[in-house]
């Protein structure tokens, strides 16, 4: 064979046959995963690395532990088609300090963060940086000469709502959770997993 | 057995008839002891049934107390793991202070950490057992790593024991301190760092039971040196408790009952059978369903010796360098059944062009494996041997007479392909030795029933094509990692952990040169293993692709080697040479007639290619095959 000739030779006489579909529809959407761990030195790093190494970017994380002291929480929220997240999901069933993963993103849920944002306010727009933390429920929990900190809860919509309206007074300084959720009514994602 | 230009035995009018070679037995030397052990060991593996007691230090006439270490060891023999392969270092002086009071226990001193942990792998895949390999802290631990990365992409059962430095040093920078279990989390099934010589014992429960249950794979254990070093006083806990580990084993019975219906409507179905065939000891099933149905076997580069390749179904070996006439049935089939694989991109080629016109299905252990390369249409999460246990009975029979046309077609096309890239007189071009020869006698001289550990490379593609598979087991070669250097030290493994089988290591000049060193063990160990060494003085695939992608760009693929009868008998082991298809068998004999190790330097053809190849990101429809030469006027 020719050294500069790398291309196949022969046609496939057929018709080109029907293309297979990669799986999934590749339309991206938010999830929010909620995996129930053992609370366990490492767990965090477990998870994290995981996500990393398959190539799935976590838009938020918030860890905690349960009422069980030897259980945590951990919600996670991050954008992929369906298939590309329950990848995420099953890859997660791998880790053995993993019990229990569940896509909740079209249960019907709770779903709050929170956010303190520290935000320039003089005597001059005190009050209206008062009446918009007002009209979104929000909290001020400190109060300076020259700013202050509202608190806010919500959905990361609402908060994101919030931080737009109150970015032209200008934000010093914000830190956001991450996102936690929980099933509505009687059931409970935990239960599986009580010892 | 004569080898014509028709291929060694390969056509299926070979198979007909009451010859030698068909009655080989389907199981490893069946009823001899060591085949006892291997379905013991087997049988462990997939049951968890092992809690061997064993004698504590004062049955062993031992006064000084009971310590990690002697944990460590007790764990071992508890875990049916008698052979430690091993190198120590500093923080693992304490374990082996007390190793030589466990004479039940093998250690294999080897020279290079890579070495063990590859074969730690070689002596998973030959016997069905957790492998167990040890190095000590910083450089010695960051050697495992690549046996350990090789174990995990092949889903090898093996516990990787490292030391580390003494517990209130961690984080310290101390001398030879590595964050060894940061390093190995992402290449592991899971892993552990213990300070606390009292958790010895249920670590190593967990990491055994981990590592063979479910998909087996590699489990790594840090021990700190005061670990080892403390006074143990916890016990042997005689079940595991771990919520967050619990396999699916069994199918589910309606997916299982859609697969019965799939395979009753298919005209043209095909079984891919992979590694996990081979894990969960499903031949039998394999077969069974295979005959009930009148279904041809294809096999994954890892599922090959999953079925004796000389039965009228086995079809071959499916990929990038598998044979023309069994992608050619992929692509045509209109049913895959796919057992124990995971579609790597070896397999599949640009999945929107592979297999256009079948349904899939698809079983496999890890629920990962369902839909992350592939859509299929019946997916089964089980192991594929219970999982085809509940499926036979319900597959309609179908007779040799129905699926006619369809397998005599199959038949057709194998004959022509099998044909085509293969040069049964020995000589590729210009009379030079063709390495696809010299596997194929290797095969044939050792009946078939030698256990052949292939490096990687073009010589792991020759091997795979043309030795010829009859036992389960038999072919062992680095498949999803693709180490070279794995050849040497897996066969290793797999002779010291088969002793009664023949094993024959087929490597590259370049893959043997890095590990060469390992023939010293072979040496100070008395491991027979046969070295064929197909020395082509190039590093053959890149050498391949650079001649069929890059234009004939040859850079660093030229390899300068050193004299190897020389250097195999400065280690102290008999070195024979191949230069003709003349002396191809003589050079086999004389090495396999060595009471001990052997190495045979095949100096083969420089610029053969393996054929067909299946160009990157192209299909299974799109090989390239070998030109012929037009005889010189």
């Amino acid at each position: 064979m020719s050294a500069t000739d790398p291309a196949p030779r022969t046609a496939p006489a057929h018709t080109a046959p029907p293309a297979r579909p990669l799986p999934g529809d590749g339309h991206s959407h938010r999830h929010v995963l909620v995996a129930i761990v053992l609370n366990r030195p490492g767990v965090l790093n477990r998870v994290s690395s995981l996500m990393r190494a398959r190539n799935f970017n976590i838009d938020t994380l918030a860890v905690s532990h349960t009422d069980q002291p030897e259980v945590s929480r951990m919600t996670l929220t991050l954008h992929g088609d369906d298939v590309a997240v329950e990848q995420a999901a099953k890859q997660l069933y791998r880790l053995i300090d993993v019990l229990k993963v569940q896509d909740v993103t079209s249960d019907p849920t709770v779903e709050h963060e929170i956010a303190l944002i520290k935000v320039h306010a003089s005597d001059r727009n005190r009050g209206e940086v008062l009446t918009i933390a007002d009209m979104y429920k929000a909290k001020v929990v400190d109060l300076a000469a020259e700013s202050l900190i509202v608190e806010a809860t919500g959905t990361e919509a609402e908060v994101d709502a919030l931080i737009a309206l109150l970015r032209g007074f200008g934000i010093k300084e914000l830190v956001r959770s991450g996102t936690v959720v929980m099933s509505r009514g009687t059931g409970s994602i935990e239960e599986a997993v009580k010892r | 057995m004569e080898t014509t230009d028709d291929g060694p035995g390969r056509s299926p009018a070979a198979t007909t008839g009451d010859s030698p070679r068909s009655r080989i037995n389907h199981m490893p030397g069946a009823g001899s002891e060591r085949a006892e052990a291997i379905s013991a060991g087997r049988h462990e593996m997939l049951h968890d049934t092992l809690r061997k007691e064993i004698k504590s230090l004062a049955e062993r006439g031992l006064k000084r107390p009971r310590i990690g270490a002697d944990a460590v060891c007790e764990s071992l023999l508890r875990q049916s793991a008698e052979v430690v392969l091993g190198f120590p270092g500093g923080v693992l002086l304490p374990l082996y202070d007390v190793l030589g009071d466990y004479p039940e226990l093998r250690h294999i001193l080897v020279r290079h950490e890579q070495g063990a942990a590859h074969a730690a792998d070689g002596f998973a895949r030959a016997t069905g057992k957790v492998g167990v390999c040890l190095a000590t802290s910083g450089p010695g631990a960051t050697n495992l790593v690549t046996g350990i990365g090789n174990a995990m992409l092949d889903s090898v059962p093996m516990v990787a024991i490292t030391g580390n430095v003494v517990s209130s040093l961690l984080g310290k920078d101390a001398f030879q301190e590595i964050d060894i279990t940061g390093i190995t989390l992402p290449c592991t099934k899971h892993n552990y760092l213990v300070r606390d010589p009292n958790e010895i014992p249920r670590v190593f429960a967990e990491a055994f039971h981990i590592a063979r249950t479910g998909r087996p794979g590699p489990v790594h254990i840090d021990l700190t040196k005061d670990a080892l070093m403390g006074v143990c006083t916890a016990g042997h806990p005689d079940k595991v408790d771990l919520p967050g580990f619990k396999p699916n084993l069994d199918g589910h019975p309606r997916q299982i009952k859609f697969a019965a219906q799939e395979i009753a409507k298919a005209q043209r179905p095909v079984i891919l059978a992979g590694h996990g065939v081979l894990i969960s000891d499903a031949m039998d099933e394999l077969k069974e369903l295979a005959e009930k149905a009148q279904i041809p076997v294809a096999h994954t580069l890892l599922g090959v010796s999953a079925m004796d390749e000389t039965h009228p179904l086995s079809l071959g070996w499916v990929g990038m360098h598998g044979w023309k006439h069994v992608n050619k049935a992929i692509q045509s089939a209109d049913l895959l059944i796919a057992l124990g694989m995971r579609f790597d991109d070896r397999v599949t080629g640009h999945v929107p062009t592979f297999a256009p016109y079948a349904r899939i299905i698809h079983v496999d252990i890890d629920p990962a494996e369902i839909g992350k390369n592939v859509a299929v249409e019946v997916p089964i999460v089980g192991d594929v041997k219970r999982v085809l246990r509940a499926l036979i009975p319900l597959v309609e029979p179908v007779s040799r007479e129905t699926r006619a046309a369809y397998l005599d077609e199959l038949a057709e096309w194998r004959i022509e392909s099998e044909k085509t890239p293969w040069h049964g007189s020995g000589a590729w071009r210009n009379g030079q030795l063709s390495a696809d020869f010299v596997v194929s006698r290797i095969g044939e001289a050792s009946n078939h029933d030698a256990t052949i550990v292939a490096d990687v490379g073009q010589n792991q593609m020759w091997a795979a094509r043309y030795a010829g598979f009859r036992r389960p087991n038999s072919h062992i070669s680095s498949g999803g990692l693709g180490t070279m250097g794995y050849g040497l030290p897996a066969a290793m493994g797999a002779a010291v952990g088969l002793p009664d089988k023949e094993t024959w290591a087929i490597v590259g000049d370049g893959g043997l040169q890095m590990t060469s060193q390992e023939m010293m063990t072979l040496v100070q160990d008395h491991i027979p293993v046969k070295i064929a060494l197909l020395n082509n003085h190039k590093l053959g695939m890149i050498r391949q692709w650079q001649e069929l992608v890059y234009a004939g760009n040859y850079h660093s693929s030229n390899l300068l080697g050193p004299d190897w009868c020389k250097l195999a008998e400065a280690y102290g082991i008999p070195g024979f040479q191949a230069t003709t298809p003349a002396e191809v068998d003589e050079a086999i004999a004389s090495a396999r007639a060595v009471d001990g190790p052997a190495l045979i330097e095949f100096v083969i053809a420089a610029e053969q290619n393996v054929y067909p190849m299946m160009p990157a990101g192209k299909g299974l429809s799109d090989l390239l095959e070998e030109q012929f030469e037009e005889p010189k006027q």
